[in-house]
């Protein structure tokens, strides 16, 4: 293809604060229509704007998080626009001096490379409310519970060339922001919305090509698909000879196609000018440091601890960092078993495996780390095969907390006792000569196939009990 | 009974006396508003029931021991702060039904320290203008001469204290709106320190430049009154966390050795005569008292007026966006689309002069004029606060007229819009600087009040009270009142 796409996103996070970004109202997600509001939320004349220390906090442990330079002074701006989900006309946000400067993000990648994407900047701002459009018939309704929910918007340099970059970048950033605590990074419930801007150049072009922005695209799989369309559209155009229209697009994931919202060309001028109702952030450096103290281990760190201190691949230590609980349950999981080679391959595979049919999360399902732990751990000090293992772990599955009493109740123990083995190898020898006879003669090769038989009938006379590596030293001894 | 121009320290002494019951003081008030308001139209609501159960409640406070200077007495608040319960305008077509469920910080701290509010002054609609003629309830007439404006945008409040319906009415300054209607009604008004006073609960015009103040009889009255307005409040994050001094105690200090500024600028071709004149023997009657008179400058005084006519527009543009037509307020009637309930709710709902600044502030702000308009401004009023910053190093406060004239009459259909805005002449370095200002009647030219302004230092309300309360003793200009006769019916 000689098209190259070059994309910038703008991601819109809520914070995670009880109160919003200028007021005590609540901001919990689903309450009924403006029952979390009070007179600033819906604008009534001479209320003022007073800020939450907790959203600058926050904003602050984002910044370091993605290593960035935090403003030391940083304004708020108002950005002037009608909409009857905005109650003042105007949105308070940080236009000429945000709270979070420049900072490179490490984004690792499915094959387990790592790709830095650039933030241009991060700044706080308001939410909006919602018009709602089916509660009243024949009116639309506004909603003002969420006005006011305190939003960190971070902006990329257009570093992104495939959707899958976009993608992975996207996963990096909610792993981190749930790392942080700092949103719970609910696509679904809005808490993370995402702003592609999109454009294409021909391969080896370093100039940019007109883009278009596409809003509020609330999965991965849209983000990938509406990418994929918005390309396929904006190529079309560019070899018949025209030329893409600056404008924000909607994905209609229905019709799988992108449409025009509004052009910019006759969009609002957003008027920004200083917010004279809020004083500049000021924050010093002990200010920084305490918060960078009090910082969780950040998942890039932990990639890197993965794989050098307890030698896991690049891959897996990815897929265990890429949220929060995961990393947390590998960890907990890791001090049980002592064995973080298996713990990964457990959590990885069979875990993973059971997690994806239930379509359930990691702290959704009964297993709990140290069971895992404490199954790998049975696995290690030769109680389980890596058959019984699997039975065991159906256990942990359905709720059963306690390894070693669901080897027991299910009689799981292998047999690695070499008087009781020796006891069944010398009867098996006893009754089959022939075998023997055969097995004796046969060169090594053929050997390896004839020792089959005697490693099943001892299983079978063992209940497959017996542990298999034991078993085979043991029968190789007797029959050599 | 008392008489209706008796001052707030007057009263307090009667009332703790028993000479007077706060509920006399509350019906006398409310009787002589009724009799003089057809004329003066200086009051938009009166709270009768509610100034009654507050003047009863006084008593019994009062009868209980409590003792406030303020407990009882009555007053009136300009119709831009928020009154809980009761009709808060902003004498607006926009908010003429608003009833807020809150009170402003300001109208708390009153209430708290024991005042009783009577209602509601007219004013300019959301305080933009200079004469009380952009009021949606139609102009106020200057109880000196009702014929004539009492100067805006507190001009209610400024003809209410004048013609003695109360001791006090609150006011709000953002270019000089509590100070020139204090002149052009002969009365005193204060302009504190942006920070000073909470501006909850107060409705925006300007918000880096609107500052509420005391309007009263004398300068004794309006330290008594910021004692209690002042303070810290967590609601406004730009009012000012330091400790409030008590302004009635340094009132009898004497002004000896204190170095009075007078600004070349401030005696301009801009300024009539007669007030010239007046303010000149004023600024006399302070040396008199011991002040050494220093000639000073402001050169960038004439950049006063053409700056803050972008600052305020700009920030009111953006202030009065929450008038949509959406939540609360006026709304046109069935409106065809989103568009059309924009259009015509905020055409039907605000008078000229608001959509003129709304436009002009909209258009200063725009991507095309911000960095030639906006940001220029922005410059131009750090130059001058600068220049104000530095005069106040070499003098403590800098004295000149409050106004360019006396009292103009109604509708003058000779004087633009910019003559209008030119009112503001000398009070917009104030408001731009941030600086606390007071004026303080000074004589009369054809039977019509004259201004004085003090500017004093950042905080430095208590030096300027002291100087405003010092000229008083030596002068009764404060003391001269219209004749009501003329006003009734």
């Amino acid at each position: 293809m000689k098209w190259e796409k070059v994309m910038g996103l703008e991601v819109h996070l809520q914070l995670s604060t009880q109160s919003k970004i200028f007021s005590s109202s609540a901001t919990a997600f689903g309450a009924d229509a403006n029952t979390q509001t009070n007179p600033l939320d819906m604008a009534l004349p001479g209320t003022l704007p007073v800020l939450n220390h907790a959203a600058v906090s926050q904003a602050i442990v984002f910044g370091l998080g993605v290593g960035a330079e935090i403003g030391k002074v940083s304004r708020f701006d108002r950005k002037n626009y009608f909409y009857p989900d905005l109650p003042k006309g105007y949105q308070i946000s940080q236009f000429f001096e945000p709270i979070v400067k420049e900072g490179v993000f490490e984004v690792p990648l499915e094959d387990g490379s790592i790709f830095p994407v650039r933030i241009l900047r991060a700044h706080l701002e308001e939410d909006a409310g919602k018009s709602v459009h089916d509660a009243i018939p024949g009116h639309t309704g506004i909603d003002l519970n969420r006005a006011g929910t305190p939003i960190l918007e971070v902006v990329t340099e257009p570093d992104f060339r495939t959707a899958e970059q976009v993608v992975a970048y996207l996963k990096a950033l909610h792993a981190l922001v749930t790392y942080l605590g700092i949103s719970d990074g609910n696509m679904s419930e809005g808490s993370m919305r995402c702003d592609v801007n999109l454009s294409l150049r021909l391969k080896g072009e370093t100039k940019y090509g007109t883009r278009t922005e596409l809003k509020n695209i609330n999965s991965f799989r849209f983000i990938e698909r509406a990418i994929h369309v918005e390309a396929e559209r904006q190529q079309d155009i560019l070899e018949s000879g025209q030329s893409v229209v600056q404008e924000t697009r909607l994905f209609d994931p229905d019709n799988d196609e992108t449409r025009s919202m509004r052009s910019k060309e006759v969009a609002n001028d957003y008027r920004y000018f200083p917010d004279p109702d809020l004083l500049p952030i000021v924050i010093d450096d002990e200010t920084i440091e305490r918060i960078r103290d009090a910082l969780p281990e950040l998942p890039a760190v932990k990639r890197g601890r993965y794989t050098t201190e307890l030698g896991l691949s690049q891959y897996d230590a990815n897929l265990l960092t890429q949220d929060r609980a995961t990393a947390e349950f590998f960890e907990a999981c890791c001090a049980a078993s002592k064995n973080p080679k298996a713990t990964a391959n457990w959590m990885l595979g069979d875990l993973s495996a059971a997690l994806n049919k239930e379509g359930l999360a990691i702290g959704g399902c009964e297993v709990t780390p140290e069971g895992l732990g404490s199954l790998i751990s049975r696995i290690d000090d030769g109680t389980l095969s890596s058959k019984m293992a699997k039975t065991v772990f159906e256990g942990l599955w359905a709720g059963e907390p306690d390894v070693d009493r669901i080897i027991e109740d299910r009689g799981l123990k292998q047999v690695s006792d070499s008087g009781a083995l020796e006891t069944i190898v010398d009867e098996l020898i006893a009754n089959n000569p022939a075998q023997v006879d055969q097995y004796r003669a046969a060169d090594e090769g053929k050997q390896k196939k004839l020792i089959g038989f005697f490693v099943g009938q001892a299983m079978k006379a063992s209940k497959g009990q017996a542990n298999p590596q034991m078993l085979n030293q043991l029968l190789k001894q007797k029959l050599g | 009974m008392t008489g209706p121009f008796e001052t707030i320290s007057s009263l307090a002494r009667q009332l703790d006396a028993r000479h007077v019951s706060s509920r006399e003081l509350v019906e006398d008030a409310i009787a002589r508003t009724e009799t003089l308001n057809s004329t003066l139209n200086a009051v938009v609501s009166l709270d009768k029931p509610g100034a009654l159960a507050a003047a009863d409640q006084a008593d019994q406070a009062r009868a209980d021991g409590a003792i406030s200077p303020l407990l009882g007495v009555p007053m009136l608040h300009k119709d831009i702060f928020c009154t809980r319960g009761v009709k808060t305008s902003c004498a607006s077509k926009m908010l003429a039904d608003f009833i807020p469920p809150y009170d402003a910080t300001v109208v708390k701290k009153l209430h708290d320290a024991g005042m009783v509010s009577l209602g509601k002054c007219n004013m300019d609609e959301f305080a933009m203008g200079s004469s009380n003629e952009t009021s949606f309830f139609g102009a106020v007439k200057n109880p000196w001469d009702v014929d004539r404006v009492p100067g805006g945008s507190s001009g209610g409040s400024a003809a209410a204290v004048a013609a003695g319906l109360a001791p006090l009415a609150t006011g709000t300054d953002t270019g000089g709106s509590i100070r020139q209607p204090a002149a052009l009604c002969g009365i005193t008004g204060l302009k504190p320190t942006y920070g000073r006073v909470s501006r909850y609960g107060m409705i925006a015009f300007a918000s880096s430049m609107d500052q509420a103040g005391p309007m009263a009889r004398t300068a004794e009255d309006c330290a008594l009154v910021l004692n209690a307005m002042a303070g810290h409040d967590p609601l406004d994050s730009t009012s000012a966390d330091i400790s409030v001094p008590d302004y009635s105690a340094g009132l009898e200090k004497s002004i000896e050795g204190l170095r009075v500024g007078i600004p070349k600028e401030f005696f301009s071709s801009h300024l009539n005569d007669g007030v010239a004149a007046t303010v000149s023997a004023a600024v006399k009657e302070l040396e008199a008292a011991g002040a050494v008179i220093v000639d000073v400058s402001l050169p960038s005084t004439d950049l006063g007026v053409s700056t803050y006519y972008v600052i305020a527009p700009a920030e009111a543009s953006a202030n009065l966006s929450r008038y949509d037509g959406v939540r609360y307020g006026y709304r046109c009637d069935s409106p065809s689309d989103l568009q059309d309930l924009y259009l015509r709710s905020r055409t039907e709902g605000f008078g000229e002069e608001v959509k003129r600044r709304i436009l002009i502030g909209t258009f200063t702000l725009s991507a095309a004029s911000y960095d030639q308009y906006f940001m220029k401004a922005q410059q131009v009023r750090r130059l001058i606060a600068e220049e104000y910053q530095s005069v106040l190093k070499d003098v403590d406060v800098i004295a000149g007229p409050s106004a360019p004239s006396t009292a103009f009459v109604l509708n003058d259909g000779s004087k633009s819009i910019t003559d209008m805005y030119m009112e503001d002449v000398f009070t917009i370095g104030a408001n731009l600087a941030g600086l606390p200002a007071i004026s303080v009647p000074v004589g009369l030219v054809d039977g019509l009040p004259v201004g004085m302004q003090l500017i004093g230092s950042r905080f430095g309300e208590a030096q300027l009270l002291n100087i405003a309360h010092q000229f008083q003793i030596r002068t009764d200009w404060h003391s001269l009142t219209p004749d009501l006769e003329g006003l009734t019916g």
